[in-house]
């Protein structure tokens, strides 16, 4: 049991990092799907259960997260910034950002350049929460 | 004082596949294998950095609980223990091609940043590895301090 449980947590992580490189294409859960070889609903599923939120949300605070760094590590626009990460609106991405940041990008911007760290640690920790710990570490 | 690391360790499922990748993939040799009895005493090292080892240890019981050792397996693989070890390399760009033409999975590709040029990879358990070829100016780019082990 335990075995098949490791074998179907590592296709999921294969699955999720697929994700993790190509976040600013836009979601093909179908082909992420067989990175995990799993079937689409499965996958949906199982990638809920392994990592507690679905495909989707984990993409969007992926995009995010990516914007976070470029619009403190970077001078391109923020309507740049918002197709570099894989959104195709300014006015969703803007959404997005302000609801899971808890801020405009344009406020973040302003808090100036971060501390250089690994891309990979900048992935996980500066990752901005699902459930509102980022905007209460904000101070919003 | 300490004065530098000596051995770490990262946890596999399987040290003969762990073998396979750190040091039939990545290169690594071995610096221990020795049969403790209860364990597998199996280190790996950078060639030429006899400074610093790093244990293959298996999670299970005596040491840890089955259960417990189970629940460690399972947050690995799901990529949920974190940065496992970081190694540095003079050529980030050749190493990084050699590491994929072996099917070494690579999870964040090759990186300019200030403090070098790096890439992220995993191991067939699902640990975090790290390779950079550090810049001049890096913090991490001074010289060791001179092995005394």
């Amino acid at each position: 049991m335990t075995e098949a449980v490791e074998q179907l947590n590592r296709r999921m992580l294969r699955a999720r990092d697929a994700m993790d490189r190509t976040y600013a294409l836009p979601l093909d859960v179908a082909a992420i799907a067989r990175v995990a070889n799993v079937s689409e609903a499965h996958f949906i599923r199982t990638f809920r259960a392994t990592f507690g939120e679905t495909p989707h949300r984990y993409l969007q605070r992926r995009r995010v997260e990516r914007a976070m760094f470029l619009l403190r590590e970077s001078d391109r626009s923020i309507t740049d910034i918002c197709l570099d990460v894989g959104f195709s609106s300014l006015g969703t991405f803007s959404r997005t950002f302000r609801d899971i940041v808890g801020m405009s990008p344009t406020d973040y911007r302003a808090r100036g350049h971060i501390i250089a760290a690994p891309t990979c640690f900048t992935m996980r920790w500066m990752r901005p929460s699902s459930f509102g710990e980022a905007a209460s570490k904000n101070g919003q | 004082m300490l004065n530098s690391i000596n051995i770490s360790h990262i946890f596999v499922f399987d040290q003969q596949k762990a073998l396979d990748f750190y040091v039939g993939k990545l290169g690594l040799e071995v610096s221990n294998d020795l049969d403790l009895g209860v364990m597998r005493w199996l280190t790996v090292r950078a060639p030429g950095d006899p400074t610093h080892d790093i244990l293959l240890e298996v999670p299970g019981a005596p040491a840890i609980d089955e259960k417990s050792a189970a629940q460690i397996r399972e947050l690995i693989s799901k990529g949920a223990s974190g940065f496992a070890a970081g190694f540095t390399t003079n050529d980030a760009a050749k190493t990084y091609e050699t590491l994929r033409s072996k099917g070494v999975e690579v999870t964040d590709e090759l990186t300019q940043r200030d403090y070098g040029t790096d890439f992220g990879i995993r191991d067939p358990f699902g640990n975090q590895l790290r390779v950079v070829q550090l810049a001049s100016t890096a913090h991490q780019a001074q010289p060791k301090a001179a092995a005394t082990r």
